[in-house]
């Protein structure tokens, strides 16, 4: 119980040191999950601050994809899973009787963790989203629509002259940026990424690293990942996660140079996870 | 007799052999089982395959042979006279020597020597099984004698036995291929038979079907008619009926299995809507006669139509109803294999859970529901007892479904049915009819199964 006060104190007071003009855009209070008697989060406070990459890092089990996937409710689909606390998007509770999960999803885009093209062309991947919420009422708009993400996703030049074939048929890294590019065609605030890099090669990983530090221009990201050396290259902020709680969240810089704490330290210099 | 003591012989020795070779090798090693090559079972099942294999083989060899030996030598021992006869003669003689051995009365005075070549035949049979009895007994006897010599640590029983096994397994599928070789080739002959006496241009295109044929020369209407059509008709007709109920009502019900219900729900409800299939087509048909006809009839007078009390809809729909379980657990499982990281990357972009399905799911899953629908279609063709106890006999050429139709499957059982002479046109038409289902059947099972592997390509 001391150490999760003490982390909690820890995350609030070191929350937003150094750039303090930057707006917060998704908070977390108190958040706890349950998976039927199972707690997988012991209440979780996290900023994450508006245009700003935020990497969610830490041992396998350490709860991070489950917090990720708190911030646009795709918990709903996992049964008997049970959501308490406090989140909020731009003042708005997440969880609130008057939002509706599947507009939350819509401003709270998802990149998967193995690149789940739909059995489409690439054309009708990226304007599936913008087809179901209504955005392009014509043909031409919904080719810029298409165009635009692809072109933002830094995918347009390899598939400008493929755009009826199948999405499956493209390498595992173009179908990561293809699945980042259909998120992006829904123009959500929010991106979150759960371990985006995982199943791809290491120049498909320089790929998606570069496009993500692009993207933080217009979106924010948040990321979770058991790559440090991603976490260090591609964040601002890194939140250390280990066994449901949030033990420190600090600049990513502070984090992998000066831990607070000593699990954070044995974390990232490898004693364990 | 013999040859049943011979079998319960062969066990015992392959029993007993076991035991042999698994202690031998075991004492082979001093009890050191990890220096043997195989597991000492492995040599145990090495000496009861050669104690019991080859006699086994010569047991079948003689029970498949037996008959046809012994046949000859008697043959050979007959006087000249009863012998140098035409082949007809010979079976006859064959028939009394058979009926003779077997002390059945041939109904005339027999021969003295066809009575003095059945005793010989008799006594030949008699011989024989019990040579087999002691010659398979010794050859089991030194089989397993061998095979426990040849034990030694070094030797490679497992692969040996596997050998064995694996031949085993290949006799195994060829017995199934081997039977429908034996099914389509009677079909193809019989039916060329058909095709003799009828022509086939006017089987497939002809629009009169009515297969009764005169007995005597001098009977009125002497020559039937086989024209097809009406009957493909048919069946065409309660195909579709059958299939407008079963896919809708089948699909939706899949899909609320795999992506509404509940997994308690789905645990309550799968096993209840497979009962549906087991129930016996014949119930159904119960069913569709009593229940489903009468029921559209009275539906169809009360609103001014003629329906016959025998029509092509009720058989249609109960025949539906009857097909929907496998509608249903087909798609189920092709949907269930839909990967679950497409739903999630839709549901991430805020899609509903119809539009999921809709536009996710449902074009995912479309090879492997065609391919379940196509093999409903091909049960459809083929299912018997529901037309022919609902939807009757008549071979109206008609698409109104309120009529009665009868189906190629329907004129089939009735033209087999009770005594019936093989070499009208009446009866072979039966193996006509059977092969143009065959080929139709195997077509679109053909199809179905392509369209299914190239689905599986895509997600492993």
């Amino acid at each position: 119980m001391t150490t999760q006060t003490q982390s909690r104190m820890g995350a609030t007071m070191n929350a937003p040191s150094a750039l303090p003009a930057v707006p917060v855009k998704m908070q977390a209070r108190d958040v706890k999950v349950f998976y039927g008697a199972k707690q997988a989060l012991k209440g979780i406070n996290l900023d994450i601050q508006e245009n700003r990459v935020m990497a969610l890092i830490g041992p396998s089990g350490c709860g991070k994809s489950t917090f990720l996937r708190c911030l646009n409710r795709m918990n709903d689909t996992i049964e008997n899973c049970r959501v308490e606390g406090r989140l909020t998007i731009d003042g708005d509770d997440i969880y609130g009787r008057d939002i509706d999960p599947v507009q939350l999803r819509a401003r709270v885009g998802m990149v998967f963790q193995k690149p789940n093209p739909f059995p489409k062309s690439i054309y009708d991947n990226i304007a599936y989203g913008p087809r179901i919420h209504g955005m392009a009422s014509h043909r031409d708009e919904m080719d810029e629509v298409v165009q635009k993400s692809l072109q933002r996703a830094g995918l347009w030049n390899e598939v400008k002259d493929r755009l009826r074939e199948p999405g499956t048929g493209l390498s595992g890294g173009q179908q990561q940026r293809l699945c980042i590019a259909r998120a992006i065609a829904v123009s959500p605030d929010v991106i979150l990424m759960d371990e985006p890099c995982s199943a791809l090669d290491p120049i498909a990983t320089a790929h998606i690293e570069e496009l993500i530090d692009e993207l933080r221009e217009n979106y924010t990201i948040v990321i979770v990942t058991h790559n440090m050396q991603q976490a260090a290259r591609v964040s601002q902020k890194t939140a250390f996660f280990h066994l449901g709680d949030m033990v420190e969240c600090d600049d990513t810089e502070e984090i992998f140079t000066n831990p607070r704490d000593e699990r954070t330290q044995g974390y990232i210099t490898g004693r364990y996870g | 007799m013999q040859l049943t003591v011979l079998l319960v012989v062969l066990a015992v020795l392959a029993v007993v052999g076991y035991h042999l070779g698994r202690s031998r090798a075991a004492n082979a090693v001093g009890g050191r089982i990890v220096q043997l090559h195989s597991v000492p079972a492995y040599y145990g099942a090495y000496v009861a395959l050669w104690a019991g294999l080859p006699a086994f083989l010569l047991f079948v060899a003689w029970g498949v042979s037996e008959g046809w030996l012994v046949m000859q030598m008697v043959l050979a021992g007959l006087p000249d006279r009863l012998t140098s006869v035409d082949a007809q003669g010979i079976a006859l003689l064959k028939a009394d020597l058979l009926n003779l051995a077997h002390g059945l009365n041939t109904g005339r005075q027999p021969d003295p020597a066809v009575v003095a070549g059945a005793e010989h035949y008799n006594a030949l049979r008699q011989l024989g099984d019990w040579a087999v009895l002691g010659f398979g007994s010794a050859l089991a006897v030194a089989g397993l004698w061998y095979a426990r010599e040849r034990i030694s640590p070094r030797m490679r029983a497992r692969n040996q036995v596997e050998r064995v096994i694996n031949i085993v397994l290949i006799g195994c599928s060829l017995v199934a291929i081997l039977t429908t070789v034996g099914i389509v080739l009677s079909l193809v002959f019989e039916a060329a038979r058909f095709f003799m006496a009828v022509n086939p241009l006017e089987f497939l295109f002809g629009l009169h079907w009515s297969p009764q044929m005169a007995i005597r020369a001098d009977q009125v209407g002497s020559s039937g008619s086989f024209g097809a059509v009406p009957l493909f008709a048919g069946t065409l007709l309660i195909t579709v009926i059958a299939m407008l109920v079963a896919v809708p009502v089948g699909l939706m019900a899949a899909i609320f299995m795999s992506e509404y219900a509940t997994p308690r729900m789905r645990t309550a409800l799968k096993p209840i809507l497979e009962v549906l299939a087991g129930i016996p087509t014949v119930v159904y048909g119960f069913f569709a006669a009593l229940t489903m006809a009468p029921f559209v009839r009275r539906i169809g007078d009360a609103v001014g139509l003629d329906v016959s009390s025998e029509s092509a809809l009720a058989a249609g729909v109960v025949m539906g109803v009857m097909i929907i379980p496998f509608v249903s657990s087909l798609s189920d499982d092709v949907i269930n294999a839909v990967p679950q990281s497409l739903r999630d990357g839709s549901y991430g972009l805020g899609a509903t859970k119809s539009e999921t399905i809709k536009l996710v799911v449902m074009p995912a899953a479309l090879p492997g529901i065609v391919a379940a629908v196509m093999l409903a279609v091909s049960r459809a063709i083929g299912e018997t007892m529901i037309v022919t106890m609902a939807a009757g006999l008549s071979a109206n050429l008609t698409a109104n479904p309120l009529e009665a139709v009868t189906t190629v499957t329907t004129q089939i059982a009735t033209l087999l049915v009770g005594d019936q002479e093989f070499d009208s046109p009446k009866t072979l038409s039966a193996f006509g009819l059977g092969l143009v289902l065959f080929i139709v059947t195997l077509t679109l099972n053909m199809i179905a199964l392509r369209v299914v592997q190239k689905y599986r390509e895509k997600y492993d």
